[in-house]
């Protein structure tokens, strides 16, 4: 299951992630996206510096902490019980190739229902200047053991 | 680029089929770094008592919003985009699990001149995400 206990736990800040117009690409493709996030001149022509990254694309950074959570020994997150709750991405504005992000995550809350718990992730992805890019939340569903 | 002034709540703004294949799993397995074996291995899926291959969750939410961007040409007009996985989409070993997306107005505020577009996500004839919501900037 999971403790109840890492709720309000922050771990500690990732290292710097350099964001690739290959990887953007490679991501898009794999999303099935269309011209706005392939073709170079039109992210130019819309105003922004280099290719944008898709809406999901900071789930990359987001698995950095989870992983962070899952190898936590006080945390007690059984992965092999985990499904997916609920995704979200707020953004502040586009993340686009060439950015150098950092990302930290805190447990936002745990909660137990009907045997399950629910746990809740808000991960902050940051630039060099400390400004806030992109908000994470994420909310997992770890199976009890009769579920 | 959709012009604010001319949406209505309720207006259909696209609507797009998308075919997720093993092939599709794979990719997006080496794209995203997710390489859990439930996503590819027919075994692995079956030993804890999966119904089959499943496609990421991620996957089903980075394909679901691609309609809206086309519509608007551009990504970085999304301000936010939350969804709930509701039911698993089923990829078989050969063929593909055919996936429907419809996206409607679903809110628009007249002060920031963004516009919620609400996404119907369907997967054999079942929504596979809830609660879809994308906030653009028109």
């Amino acid at each position: 299951m999971v403790n109840p206990n890492i709720e309000g736990k922050t771990y500690p800040r990732s290292e710097a992630y350099v964001v690739g117009r290959e990887k953007i690409r490679e991501f898009a493709r794999a999303t099935m996206a269309g011209e706005a996030s392939l073709d170079l001149d039109k992210a130019l022509a819309a105003g922004h510096a280099d290719l944008v990254a898709p809406p999901t694309f900071p789930i990359v950074l987001q698995e950095f902490g989870l992983k962070l959570v899952i190898a936590d020994k006080e945390a007690e997150l059984d992965f092999s019980r985990v499904v997916h709750g609920d995704q979200k991405f707020v953004f502040e504005r586009a993340i686009v190739a060439g950015d150098v992000l950092t990302s930290q995550l805190q447990v936002a809350s745990v909660k137990s229902l009907g045997g399950n718990h629910m746990v809740s992730f808000e991960t902050k992805i940051y630039d060099p200047s400390e400004t806030l890019v992109c908000t994470a939340l994420s909310t997992l569903v770890v199976r009890g053991a009769d579920a | 680029m959709p012009d604010f002034a001319g949406l209505n709540v309720g207006d259909q703004v696209a609507e797009q089929n998308f075919e997720i294949t093993r092939d599709s799993l794979v990719r997006y397995a080496g794209a995203s770094g997710d390489f859990n074996p439930i996503h590819y291995r027919d075994d692995v899926a079956q030993a804890v008592g999966l119904p089959g291959v499943l496609a990421h969750g991620m996957l089903t939410m980075g394909i679901a919003i691609q309609p809206v961007i086309q519509w608007l040409g551009d990504a970085g007009k999304v301000v936010d985009y939350g969804v709930r996985f509701t039911k698993p989409v089923v990829v078989p070993a050969a063929g593909p699990a055919k996936l429907s997306v419809v996206a409607k107005v679903g809110a628009l505020d007249e002060e920031t001149s963004r516009a919620r577009i609400d996404l119907i996500v369907s997967f054999e004839e079942n929504t596979v995400l809830g609660k879809s919501q994308t906030w653009v900037q028109l």
